[in-house]
Order: C-alpha cells, then structure tokens, then sequence
C-alpha cells in the first residue's frame, strides 16, 4: 500500500507545524482509496503476474513451478499453424477472427443505420428505441438459449419456413460444426447492435445544429451531410465503438457455449473457451495460462493506448 | 413521402427482428412439447399452458436435483445483493477521493483501476480459484474448530468477493466522472467550516449523487445478474447462479428436449434485468454508455 501513497503530503510541507490530528486528516483519503488499490493491485495486476508465472511452468491438473522456459508458447505457436488436423488453438483463432470480424463490422453497420434512421425525427422514437436496446439486458446464457431454439433446424426458421410452403430452404447451420461460428455471430449482433446504435445517437443529438443549419443553407444534400460532416465529427464514437465491439469480442465465452450447445468438438473454439477446456478440463494449464497471457496482451495492445489518449485528454 | 415511409418501413422491420426472439420465448413457454415439436415456432399457442413454468420453477432437473430453478434464483439474488451494494459504495468512496481529494498520482492510480475493467477474466481465473480454494481450506479448519465456517469457502460469499473486486474498477469510473462536474468550491467551503472528510461525504456529496447510484447500482445489478463465467468456475452443484443453472437445464443431455420447460426457465433468469431495463431503461443506458464511453 505504502507504494501507492505519495510520501508527500502537499499540505504537511506547507504548514510543519501540523498535530498528530491534521496529520491523519490529511491521510484519511489515502487510507479510505488504499483497501480498493490494493484490492486491484492484487487481483488484477497480482493475478495477471501469476497467471504469467505459471505459463513458464508444466503445470497440468495443479499448479507447480517446475519452469520450462517458453515451451507452452511454443506450443501455441507450433498450433497456430498446425492445419491438418486443425489444431483446438488453430481453430480458435481462425474463429476470432471470423466471428470477432463479422461481430464488429455488422454492429457497427447496423448500429449506425439504425441510429440515422432514428435521428430523422420519428414519431414513436419512445417506443422503437427500447425494442433494439433490451437484449443488452439479457444475459449472453439467455441470448444464447433463444437463438438456439430459433435456429434449431427441427423448430426453428427452418421448419417455420418450410410450413410456408418452400421446402427446399435448408438453414442448419447452428448444428453444422463448420457453420456454427456464424450462428454466435448472429446472436452476439443481435445483442449489441443496439448498445451501438445507442452510442451513435447520443453522439448524433450532440451535434451543435448551427453547423447542420448552415450546411442546409449552402445547400447540401441529406446524404453529403452526414459523409462530409455528420460522420467525421463522429469519428472518436466510432473508435470507442469499435474499441469496446473488440475488446467484448475477444472476450466472448458464455455466447459460444450456449448457442452451440457445449461447443461440441471445439467447432465453434474461441481462445476464451480453448483457455478454459485446456485449463480446467484438459489438465493442461501451463497451456490454458499460456493462452490466457495471449489474450490479456491482445486486449492490452488495444486498450492501452487508448485509455492513455482518453485520460490525457483532460487537463 | 416516399422516403418517410421507406425510413418508417426499415424501423419497423428492425423492430420485428429484434423482437422476434423474445416473442418466440414466450410462445414457447406457453405450448406444451408436441405442439413445439410438430408445430410452427410462429403460431399462437393453441393449448395454452403454464404447466412448463411450474416445472421449470419447481422441478426441472438442474444436473442430479429435480427441485427447478428456485434455489438458484434465490442464489443469484443472495450473491447479487450484497455485491452491488459493497462494490457501488466503495465506487462513490473512491470516485470522492479521486476527483475531491486528489493527492499526487492520483491519475496513475485511476489509470491502474480503469484498466482492470478490460482484462479478460481468463487471465486471472487460476490464481484466484487458487485463492478460493485456500479459502475454503481456512473455512473448514473454522469449522472443525468451531462448528462454523465463518462465511470461508462459502460459494456465495466468493462470488460476492469476485464480482465485488472485479466490479471496482467501473464503478469508481463512474462515481468519478460524476463528481468531476460536482463543484469542488462546496467541497471547499465546507472544509473551512470545519467539516472533515467523512462529514463532507455524508451530508454534501451523498445527497446529490441519486442519479449516479442509480446508474451504478443497475450497471452492477445487470453485469453480476447476468455472469457465467466467474459462476460456473467459482460455484458448483446447488449454490451456482441461476445463470449456471439455466445451462445445466438446457444442456441437459438426457430424455426429450423440453424446449417449453428451457424457454420458461430462461425467462425466469432473464425478467430481473428485463424488469429493470422496463423500469428503469434511461438509467441502464445512461450507465452502459458511461461505463463505455469515456474514461
């Protein structure tokens, strides 16, 4: 705790005549903020050092700290090209990518359609806003279950369209180990698009109107505001989005698993669900930590730069 | 004309979209099984039941125990409680420090929290169920003692530790931003009047943060309601969440699918938060773009 306080006390230097009473003044602040840091110290920056430790180690079911150098990142490397048979590591990598890029792109297209859409002053905005918002309540193990039954092609769509009458419609993918990723997608779009939307439309009401009112005036059409000036003004929205869509995205676990029913056979694999068979079921988790370092420093490279410009910004 | 219409029109299919699901739910839960089975997922319920509520709340099977969801919605709401309030509290403590407080390298230390709302929970989950499980050690030594365990190894009181460390880092963020706009010359004034740091807090500060609890407590409510991860590594058997429970139920290996039984169960998991985002939707917003949005 001693590391986080600063031994100077502004106030103490100015005036050296301080009792023992100003003193503790002064010092009740730090101790109030000290169990919270040292809370975060520990289990956040503590933790992540262990988990790092033990990725040097052999650790199968328990933990030991028998150090074999950069073997489980080896490994990992070793799998990231291993493609016949794929590896779990290459597969999950393969499906980051599918899933975290169709995630991203598809709630930021959606997410700002739809905030147009509902920026062009809607009647009913009241009651068509918290129908695209409300699956961000829900839980991704709820979410998951819903659009396991809507895609289940015995049930769902599939049969819904076949009831219709077009019998040929063939849309199983949710139980087709090579398609399944594209179903998460699906589900994860579905509950976030909206938070996005929200987002832009916040950003689009914060536009001063003067600058629209005068670009009417100089006679610009609906569609050159909004790519000459409505959507460059938005740029920093657009980089959190897309900060928050990668860094959830990379994050991903429960959505995975329940969509898909347990993941079978790792088809639908993501580093989220690769760390925790290979930790908790495999009895390999000097690889699990392994892979969760990768993870952390993936989400580090993303996040720190970009928390460091958003705290530099305020004097 | 036409334009309006077409906007209308794209709103209205969107809204069917997204509201399918939900409504398939509830359709769902309310058929019984040979109607799913051989029915449309569309169609109106034509023999309307609820027998699949009363089993999913009392005697769906969860694993071995056929008791329903019931013990596991009660678990949820014991670990919910406590965690939201403990961790949205030290939140306003901290956030007061932070902008009223400041002492040098106050912004290193806000920096340092903030980050932790971004790891990836991977990252830490085998030390701390390390941690836990030496825990449970301490607890059952408390017990062989003294006959208690004094809250050691308590699966509840773990989640309530976990989603209380891990919940730290946004809800100081959010106290944080709003006392940034909270004029520091009140906070001054009281000073020279005498007042101490915990007086300040109770009688200036406190009144005036309503808004910012509310955003905070529905944030936290929300995110630990709604956890998987830290549940189903941290809690086993009869005390997981509801969440851990809700995939038991629907990924049961065994028997008939019962769709109208899981559709039933997920509603149940899912109406805490659907019943805050109907009340209290503004807020949730507010506190999901606040926890998002700017550092």
């Amino acid at each position: 705790m001693a590391t986080v306080i600063d031994p100077i006390v502004a106030h103490a230097v100015q005036s050296p005549r301080l009792n023992i009473k100003d003193r503790l003044r002064d010092w009740i602040p730090r101790l109030v903020l000290a169990p919270s840091f040292a809370l975060i110290l520990i289990f956040v920056y503590g933790f992540n050092l262990w988990t790092l430790v033990i990725s040097f180690t052999n650790s199968k079911a328990f933990t030991n700290f028998n150090f074999i150098g950069w073997a489980n990142y080896a490994k990992l490397w070793s799998w990231t090209f291993q493609t016949d048979p794929p590896s779990n590591w290459y597969t999950a990598l393969v499906n980051m990518v599918l899933f975290g890029g169709l995630y991203v792109v598809f709630c930021l297209v959606l997410g700002l359609a739809l905030a147009i859409l509902l920026d062009q002053k809607i009647r009913g905005e009241g009651i068509l806003r918290p129908l695209y918002l409300y699956p961000l309540a829900l839980s991704f193990i709820v979410t998951g279950t819903a659009w396991k039954l809507l895609l289940d092609p015995g049930i769902g769509l599939e049969k819904a369209v076949h009831d219709l009458g077009w019998t040929s419609f063939h849309f199983d993918w949710v139980v087709d180990p090579r398609m399944m990723i594209y179903c998460v997608a699906i589900a994860g779009i579905w509950q976030t698009s909206g938070f996005v939307m929200a987002m832009f439309l916040a950003a689009l009401r914060g536009i001063d109107s003067e600058i629209l009112k005068a670009a009417q005036i100089d006679g610009a059409s609906a569609y050159a505001t909004y790519r000459r000036i409505i959507i460059p003004i938005m740029r920093p929205v657009f980089m959190s989005a897309l900060i928050i869509l990668t860094h959830m995205a990379i994050k991903s676990y429960d959505l995975v698993l329940s969509v898909t029913g347990k993941n079978p056979g790792g088809a639908a694999e993501l580093p989220s669900t690769f760390m925790y068979s290979y930790t908790f079921t495999r009895n390999q988790m000097g690889v699990g930590s392994a892979s969760a370092v990768v993870m952390l420093m993936t989400i580090a490279a993303i996040m720190v730069p970009y928390l460091y410009s958003e705290l530099r910004e305020k004097p | 004309m036409t334009t309006r219409a077409v906007i209308y029109g794209l709103l209205i299919v969107f809204a069917i979209v997204y509201l399918m699901p939900l409504v398939v739910m509830v359709m769902t839960s309310l058929k019984p099984l040979q109607e799913i089975t051989g029915g449309n997922m569309f169609y109106l319920p034509h023999d309307l039941t609820f027998e699949p509520w009363k089993k999913a709340w009392g005697t769906a099977c969860v694993g071995l125990t056929c008791a329903g969801i019931k013990g596991y919605v009660w678990n949820s709401v014991r670990m919910v409680i406590p965690a939201v309030l403990i961790s949205s509290l030290l939140g306003a403590l901290n956030g007061y420090v932070l902008t009223k407080w400041r002492f040098p390298g106050h912004k290193l230390v806000f920096g340092m929290m903030l980050f932790a709302c971004f790891i990836p929970f991977q990252s830490v989950l085998i030390p701390m169920a390390t941690i836990l499980g030496k825990l449970g050690g301490i607890g059952q030594t408390l017990i062989d003692a003294t006959g208690y365990s004094f809250g050691f190894g308590d699966p509840t009181v773990n989640l309530v530790l976990v989603h209380v460390v891990y919940g730290l880092g946004f809800t100081t963020l959010f106290f944080r931003n709003y006392y940034e706009t909270f004029p520091t010359e009140l906070v001054k004034a009281a000073q020279i009047d005498g007042a101490g740091f915990f007086q300040i807090f109770r009688r200036i500060l406190l009144p005036n943060s309503a808004p910012i609890f509310i955003v905070t407590v529905i944030y936290q409510f929300t995110n630990i309601w709604n956890d998987f991860l830290f549940g189903s590594t941290f809690a086993a058997g009869d005390s997981s969440p509801m969440t851990v429970a809700l995939y038991n139920i629907v990924n049961t290996s065994t028997g008939v699918i019962e769709y109208n039984v899981n559709m039933a169960a997920a509603i149940i998991a899912a109406a805490p938060t659907l019943v805050v985002y109907v009340l209290a939707g503004r807020y949730f917003v507010r506190g999901l773009m606040a926890g998002a949005v700017k550092g």
